[in-house]
C-alpha cells in the first residue's frame, strides 16, 4: 500500500508542486520583510515559518504516497478525529487575542480548525461520491452533508472565529455545487437571500448592529478595523505600478499595518512589488487553482474528483476573500492568504492539501 | 485502460464552469488592484509618505439616568479637553514647559500623565487635561503654533444636577485604569467608565459605542480634512423606579442626621426612594477627583462614601418583633387571645431581662404587645419558639441574605441560629442568647433595605426583589429593554396570621398606647413598628441619649407600610446613633415621607403610579 510503484513515481504532478514551492517561497520572502528589523534580519517569525514549511513538505509527501481510495473506508474516521480536536480546543485550548483556537503542545501550538477544512472536504467527498455527476442532489441527500458541516461550524463559531466558519461553509458549498447541487436552486436562493441581507441589516438600529457584530466577532473593534483597512489600502495603493522595492515598504516598517505578517501580508507584498508583482502573484494562484481543477476533472473516480476540487476550492476562497478584504472591498473577517500568511498550522494544512491533490493526480491511471 | 476517465461528464461540466468562475473572480481582484494601485496610486502614495492619517476618537455620549417620571438625574454635557499626540510634538519637554503657561496644571502633573500613557500605540492621543476653563481653551487655540501636537477636543462629561442626592445609587464615573483595560477588551485608554453605583453596574448600556474620524493632519497635528467617519452611538437611558420628588422628601426628612431611608412599592419591589446621609457630590469625580477632595471624603468621621441603605448593617431592635409575632402565631405558640403578663422584666436562670418600660405593660396579647412594643411578651414567646424557628421565619421574610438589588456589595445582615454560632464562634448556642434575638438585639443585624423589604413582604404576603431600573431606552425614547418585577417568594404564612400581625402594626401608629403615633398621616391608615437598638450594653442604668457620646447612642428605627388595607408603599427609616428612640425620632421621618407620598399621589392621579 505504501510501496511506491515505479509507474506512480512517473506520474508525479510536477507543475502543481512547482507552483506550490514558488508560492511558499513568496510567503517566506514576504514574512521576512513584514517582520524585518535591521538588528535581527531573520526574525523568529521567519525562522518558525521556514521550519513549518519544511514540516509541511514532509506532510505533503505523506499525503501523496498512500492511496487516497483508502478514504472510502477511513473518511469518517478522519472527520471524527478533526471534530474531536475542535472539542479539545474548547475544553483545554489556549487563548489568544480574545479567542480560543489553539492547542498547545510544548513549543508548538496547533490550530485544529485549519485541519478541519481538509477533514470537511474528505468527509463530504466520501459522503457524496456515489451520487456526484448523476441526478441533482435531492433534499434528503443534502441532510447528511449539512449536518456534517453544522457540527464543526458551530464549534469554530464558538471559539469565536467567524472567518473560518464562513470559509468552512463556502468550502462545503463548493463541494456540493460540484457534486450536483441544482444550480437553479442555488441561484434562486442567492437572489432571495442576497439582496434581503443588506436590507434587513439596514433595518437594524446601530446598537443592534453593534450587538450582532460583537456577538459574531467579540474581539474586533469596529473602529480599529476601519483604521486597519484604510492603512492597508494606503499600503497597497502606494505600491503603484512597480512597488517600492523589497524591504522598502514604509507603511509596514512604521507599523501602521496591523497583523502585517498574518491577515494583511498581501498589503506588505503589494506595497513592495506594486501592481506588477500583484499580477504575478495572482497569476501563480490562478495557475495553481486551475491546474487543481484540471486534476479534479481527470481524476480516476468521483472520490478523487471531489477531493481535489474541494481542497482547491479552499485555496481559492481564501485567496479571494483575503485580497478583497485587504483591498477594502469586504469586511475584515480574519482569513489568511494561502502560503503567504504566517501561521504554522495553516501552512501545514495547505501543503497537506496539495499532497492529497497530487495523490489524486498520480493515481488517475491506476486500477 | 490508459487515458480513460470514469468521472461522469456532468461532473466535468461543472468543474469547467467552476474554472470559468474562478477566472472571473480573480479578474475582479485584478480590477480592484488596478483601481487602487494605478488609478488612486498617486493619492495613496502622498498619504503613505506623510503618515498623516490619524484616527480621532469621538466619545459616545453616555446615556442619561432619569427618575420614573422622566426627571433628569444624570446627563452628559460638553467638556473641552486638551489632547496631545506626542509624535507631533518635536520637543516634548519644551512643549510641557510652554503648556504650563496656558493651562492651570503644573509641569509635574503633565509629566506624570505622559508617563502613565507610556506604552500606548503610536499616534494615539493622550488626554492632558479634561474640562478646560474657557480661558484655557482660548489660550491653546491662539498659541497653536507654539504647541505642536496639542489640540482641543470636545467630549461629553457627566453632570449630576441633583448633586449629593441619590449619589450612592447613581455612583460616579472615572477614567479607565490600566487594570480596567487589562480586564476588558471593550475599553480604550481615555474612556470614561462607571466606577460605582448604577454607573458601574449598567456601564455597558450607558456607555454607548465610540465613533471616530479618520482625518488627514498637517505637521502640527491640525486637521486638514476628514477622510471618513463612523458616528458614535449614544448610550441608553436608564429609567429608574425612583421618584425624585419622594427622594427629595426622604433626604429632607433625614436632614443633617446620619442614617438612611428606603421606600419600596411592595407590590413589585420598585425602589421609590433610597436616601443615605451623609452623601457626596459625584460631580467632584468628573475628570478625576482632586487628591484633597478624595482625602476629605475618605477621612470624614461620618463616612459619606458609605451607602447605609444597603451596606449598613444594624441590629433591627424592636422592628424585628413583627417577625417573631408572625412566627409564634403560625407555629401555634400563641393565639391572638393569648395574654402574657409583663411586670417590667423577665427572669431566665440567674439573669434578669428588662422590658423598656420599667413599670411593665400588665397583661397584653400579641396586638397590644406589638403596639406597645412590650419586650417581656417577646422574651417569653421567643424562648418558646427557640432560636432556630425564629431564624427560619426571619429568613422567610428575606432577612439574613442580600435582597438582590442590582447595586454591588449589598450586605445581607446576620440571622443567627445554632449552626451559625457553631460556625462563627465555635461555641454552642446558649438559651439566654435567644431572648435578645427575640427583640432584635444580640447577634441580629439587618440593612434598612432588608427591613423595608421584609415589612413590604408582611404587607402584601409575598416578596419582590428590589427593582431600581424599570427599563432602558434609546436616544429617541424607544424602549430597548424592560426589566420585569421579580417575585422572590410567597411568605407561606397563613393569611389570618399576617392579618393579625398587620393589625398589631396598625395599632402601633393608631392606638393611644402605640409607640409610633408620630408616623400618622391624615386620612391614611399607616401600619408601622418602632425600634431602638442598643449599641452598648448599659447594664442597670437608664441614660438619656444626649448625655452619651455620639457613637454610643442607640440607633432609632421605624418600619412602615401604608395604606394598611391596600399597601402600596413600604418603608424603613434608620437613624444612626440618634438623639432619641425610634418612636420619637424615626417615626416622624417615616410620617413625613409617607405624607409626601400620598400628597404626590393625589397631585398626579393614581394611574401614574401603577407600573408593573
Amino acid at each position: 500500500m505504501f510501496r511506491i510503484d515505479r509507474r506512480l513515481a512517473a506520474n508525479i504532478e510536477w507543475p502543481l508542486l512547482l507552483l506550490t514551492v514558488l508560492l511558499v517561497g513568496c510567503g517566506l520572502m514576504t514574512i521576512l520583510s513584514a517582520t524585518y528589523n535591521e538588528a535581527q534580519p531573520f526574525s523568529s517569525h521567519f525562522i518558525k515559518q521556514a521550519i513549518w514549511a519544511g514540516a509541511g513538505f514532509a506532510g505533503l509527501l505523506i499525503a501523496m504516497i498512500f492511496d487516497y481510495r483508502l478514504l472510502h473506508r477511513y473518511g469518517y474516521v478522519v472527520y471524527v478525529a478533526a471534530v474531536f480536536l475542535l472539542v479539545v480546543v474548547h475544553v483545554a485550548g489556549t487563548d489568544g487575542g480574545g479567542a480560543r483556537r489553539w492547542i498547545g503542545l510544548g513549543p508548538v501550538s496547533l490550530q485544529p480548525s485549519e485541519f478541519m477544512k481538509i477533514a470537511m472536504v474528505i468527509v463530504l467527498a466520501t459522503n457524496l461520491h456515489r451520487w456526484a455527476g448523476g441526478a441533482y442532489l435531492s433534499l434528503r441527500k443534502l441532510l447528511a452533508p449539512i449536518a456534517l458541516f453544522v457540527v464543526p461550524g458551530f464549534l469554530i463559531l464558538r471559539q469565536p472565529d467567524l472567518g473560518t466558519t464562513i470559509l468552512l461553509g463556502l468550502v462545503a458549498f463548493s463541494v456540493l455545487l460540484v457534486a450536483g447541487l441544482r444550480l437553479r436552486i442555488v441561484l434562486l436562493a442567492a437572489l432571495v437571500v442576497g439582496p434581503a441581507l443588506p436590507v434587513a441589516w439596514q433595518q437594524l438600529k446601530p446598537y443592534q448592529q453593534a450587538r450582532i457584530t460583537s456577538f459574531l466577532n467579540p474581539q474586533a473593534d469596529p473602529l480599529g478595523a476601519g483604521y486597519h483597512v484604510l492603512q492597508s489600502k494606503i499600503a497597497i495603493g502606494s505600491g503603484m505600478v512597480h512597488g517600492k522595492g523589497y524591504l522598502q515598504g514604509t507603511q509596514n516598517s512604521l507599523h501602521f499595518l496591523p497583523e502585517q505578517h498574518t491577515d494583511f501580508v498581501f498589503s506588505v507584498f503589494a506595497e513592495e512589488w506594486g501592481f506588477v508583482g500583484a499580477l504575478v502573484l495572482l497569476g501563480l494562484y490562478a495557475a495553481l487553482i486551475l491546474r487543481g481543477l484540471v486534476i479534479a476533472s481527470k481524476a480516476k473516480d468521483n472520490l478523487g474528483a471531489l477531493l481535489a476540487a474541494g481542497l482547491i476550492a479552499t485555496v481559492f476562497w481564501q485567496v479571494f476573500i483575503n485580497i478583497a478584504m485587504t483591498s477594502g472591498s469586504m469586511p475584515v473577517v480574519g482569513i489568511t492568504l494561502p502560503f503567504l500568511s504566517y501561521g504554522g498550522s495553516s501552512l501545514m494544512a495547505l501543503l497537506t492539501s496539495i499532497g492529497l491533490v497530487m495523490n489524486v493526480s498520480m493515481r488517475r491511471h491506476v486500477y | 485502460m490508459f487515458g480513460s476517465h470514469e468521472v461522469p461528464n456532468e461532473l466535468r461540466r461543472r468543474l469547467s464552469i467552476t474554472s470559468a468562475a474562478v477566472v472571473v473572480a480573480l479578474l475582479l481582484l485584478v480590477l480592484r488592484l488596478w483601481a487602487l494601485q494605478i488609478v488612486q496610486g498617486e493619492e495613496m502614495s502622498v498619504l503613505s509618505e506623510n503618515n498623516r492619517i490619524r484616527m480621532r476618537r469621538m466619545a459616545a455620549t453616555r446615556g442619561r439616568i432619569v427618575d420614573r417620571h422622566g426627571k433628569v438625574l444624570v446627563e452628559s454635557e460638553a467638556s473641552y479637553d486638551a489632547i496631545l499626540v506626542p509624535e507631533d510634538a518635536r520637543d516634548l519637554e519644551g512643549m510641557v514647559e510652554t503648556l504650563a503657561q496656558y493651562l492651570d496644571q503644573s509641569t509635574a502633573e503633565t509629566t506624570a500623565i505622559l508617563e502613565r500613557a507610556a506604552g500606548r500605540p503610536r499616534f494615539q492621543e493622550i488626554v492632558l487635561k479634561r474640562d478646560l476653563a474657557w480661558e484655557e481653551v482660548v489660550a491653546i487655540e491662539t498659541h497653536q503654533t507654539e504647541l505642536p501636537g496639542v489640540t482641543v477636543n470636545v467630549t461629553p462629561k457627566r453632570y449630576y444636577p441633583e448633586g449629593v442626592s441619590l449619589a450612592h445609587v447613581l455612583g460616579y464615573v472615572g477614567e479607565v485604569t490600566r487594570e480596567d483595560l487589562e480586564r476588558s477588551k471593550t475599553y480604550r485608554s481615555g474612556d470614561l467608565i462607571g466606577k460605582s453605583g448604577l454607573e458601574q453596574v449598567f456601564d455597558g448600556k450607558l456607555r454607548g459605542v465610540n465613533g471616530g474620524r479618520h482625518v488627514e493632519v498637517d505637521a502640527l497635528g491640525r486637521e486638514l480634512r476628514v477622510l471618513d467617519k463612523v458616528d458614535a452611538t449614544a448610550g441608553q437611558t436608564l429609567v429608574l423606579s425612583v421618584d425624585l420628588d419622594l427622594q427629595r422628601a426622604a433626604e429632607q426628612a433625614l436632614g443633617n442626621r446620619v442614617g438612611a431611608v428606603v421606600a419600596l412599592d411592595p407590590n413589585n419591589g420598585d425602589v421609590l426612594a433610597m436616601a443615605s446621609h451623609p452623601s457626596f457630590d459625584p460631580n467632584l469625580f468628573n475628570g478625576g477627583i482632586r487628591q484633597t477632595d478624595w482625602k476629605e471624603l475618605v477621612d470624614h468621621p461620618r463616612k459619606p462614601m458609605t451607602q447605609r441603605a444597603f451596606r449598613g448593617q444594624y441590629p433591627p431592635g424592636s422592628t424585628f418583633k413583627f417577625v417573631v409575632a408572625a412566627a409564634a402565631l403560625e407555629e401555634g405558640t400563641i393565639n391572638p387571645f393569648t395574654g402574657i403578663h409583663c411586670g417590667g422584666s423577665h427572669r431566665l436562670g440567674r439573669r434578669n431581662f428588662r422590658c423598656w418600660r420599667a413599670g411593665g405593660h400588665g397583661r397584653v396579647n400579641v396586638v397590644q404587645a406589638l403596639a406597645q412594643s412590650c419586650d417581656v411578651f417577646f422574651y417569653q414567646v421567643g424562648q418558646k419558639l427557640g432560636i432556630d424557628t425564629i431564624a427560619r421565619y426571619a429568613r422567610a421574610f428575606g432577612l439574613g441574605a442580600p435582597t438582590g438589588i442590582v447595586l454591588g456589595n449589598e450586605k445581607g445582615g446576620i440571622i443567627p441560629d445554632r449552626q451559625w454560632k457553631l460556625d462563627n464562634m465555635k461555641e454552642p448556642w446558649y438559651p439566654g442568647e435567644t431572648l435578645p434575638v427575640a427583640i432584635g438585639q444580640g447577634y441580629v443585624t439587618a440593612t434598612p433595605l432588608q427591613m423595608a423589604h421584609a415589612v413590604g413582604g408582611l404587607a402584601v404576603g409575598r416578596r419582590y426583589r428590589p427593582r431600581l431600573v424599570l427599563r432602558t431606552e434609546d436616544v429617541e425614547g424607544t424602549i430597548v429593554e424592560t426589566l420585569p418585577a421579580e417575585l422572590v417568594s410567597g411568605l407561606d404564612i397563613k393569611a389570618s396570621v399576617l392579618d393579625e400581625v398587620r393589625q398589631g402594626l396598625v395599632q402601633v401608629v393608631n392606638s393611644s398606647g402605640g409607640t409610633g403615633r408620630n408616623a400618622a398621616v391624615e386620612g391614611i391608615v399607616v401600619a408601622g413598628k418602632t425600634g431602638t437598638s442598643q449599641v452598648v450594653t448599659l447594664g442597670r442604668k437608664r441614660i438619656k441619649a444626649l448625655d452619651m457620646p455620639w457613637q454610643h447612642r442607640d440607633h432609632a428605627w421605624f418600619v412602615a407600610f401604608a395604606p394598611a388595607e391596600a399597601p402600596e408603599v413600604a418603608m424603613a427609616v434608620l437613624l444612626e446613633h440618634a438623639d432619641g428612640g425610634g418612636g420619637k425620632v424615626a417615626a416622624p421621618v417615616a410620617g413625613a415621607v409617607l405624607n409626601e407620598y400620598f400628597r404626590l399621589k393625589q397631585l398626579r392621579g393614581p394611574s401614574r403610579y401603577v407600573q408593573n
